[in-house]
């Protein structure tokens, strides 16, 4: 189904994630969320652009635990966790973060 | 095989012997690296024949219509994929050097995050002994 955005409507796969890695705007992300009732604050944007860097750099979604031990180091060791990361992204980190993120899903994941 | 409490880890080696693009093998055996690096098991990459031209720097797939896929080598340290064989004749016989090739490193969490080279150059003879030592080899 498409996501509908501003009046503007974009591709996606049967799991919500966008068809086009460059179609990806903030506001999507904002939109995807609120479709799930959650609302994004600075610490989920804080992952949301550590994962774009992540697949500028690497062209992949990183697995959760490589998303984890990334985090922590970045961002400290209070947030570099599982429960910090599932707190945020209740339907799993990689999974939902990478979603909102506009990246594909991560290879791998579960 | 090691026994770690009551689980135990495989040596799993991953043969490259094909060019990166042209045929998916490059591609495939990359993904499936990376998803067996989930399983905590003791995991190896082997760059033999023209498995050395995946690891070349400087790749670019613009007019061939295939996702560079290259630059994603650099996660494996991410993904505790720190033995990198690079078969010494086949660069030889190529006319490469390493310094042809990117330079894999990974982070040792257990050494304040120092970085250390996960390429290793080994002859054909190096590379048998090596392979003798997995519990299971994939080819790609």
């Amino acid at each position: 189904m498409p996501l509908e955005v501003d009046g503007q409507s974009y591709e996606t796969d049967e799991e919500g994630y966008l068809a086009n890695l460059n179609d990806w705007k903030p506001e999507l992300a904002n939109a995807m969320a609120a479709a799930d009732g959650a609302e994004l604050g600075e610490n989920h944007w804080e992952v949301i652009n550590f994962l774009r860097e992540y697949y500028e750099e690497y062209q992949i979604a990183p697995a959760v635990r490589v998303l984890t031990k990334a985090i922590g180091k970045k961002l400290g060791k209070d947030k570099g966790n599982s429960k910090y990361l599932y707190e945020l992204f209740p339907y799993g980190p990689a999974k939902q973060a990478c979603k909102y993120a506009g990246l594909p899903k991560p290879t791998g994941c579960v | 095989m090691e026994n770690e409490g009551d689980q135990v880890i495989k040596k799993f080696m991953y043969m490259n012997r094909k060019a990166p693009y042209g045929t998916i093998y490059a591609l495939e055996s990359l993904e499936v690296v990376l998803i067996a690096a989930a399983f905590d098991q003791d995991v190896s990459l082997v760059c033999a024949d023209d498995g050395v031209y995946q690891l070349m720097k400087g790749q670019n797939t613009d007019d061939i219509g295939m996702k560079n896929f290259s630059p994603t080598y650099s996660a494996l340290g991410d993904y505790d994929i720190k033995k990198i064989y690079i078969e010494k004749e086949s660069l030889e016989e190529r006319g490469l050097s390493l310094d042809d090739l990117q330079d894999l490193k990974y982070e040792d969490e257990d050494d304040d995050w120092a970085e250390k080279d996960s390429i290793h150059l080994v002859s054909r003879e190096e590379l048998a002994q090596v392979i003798d030592e997995q519990d299971v080899v994939f080819s790609f």
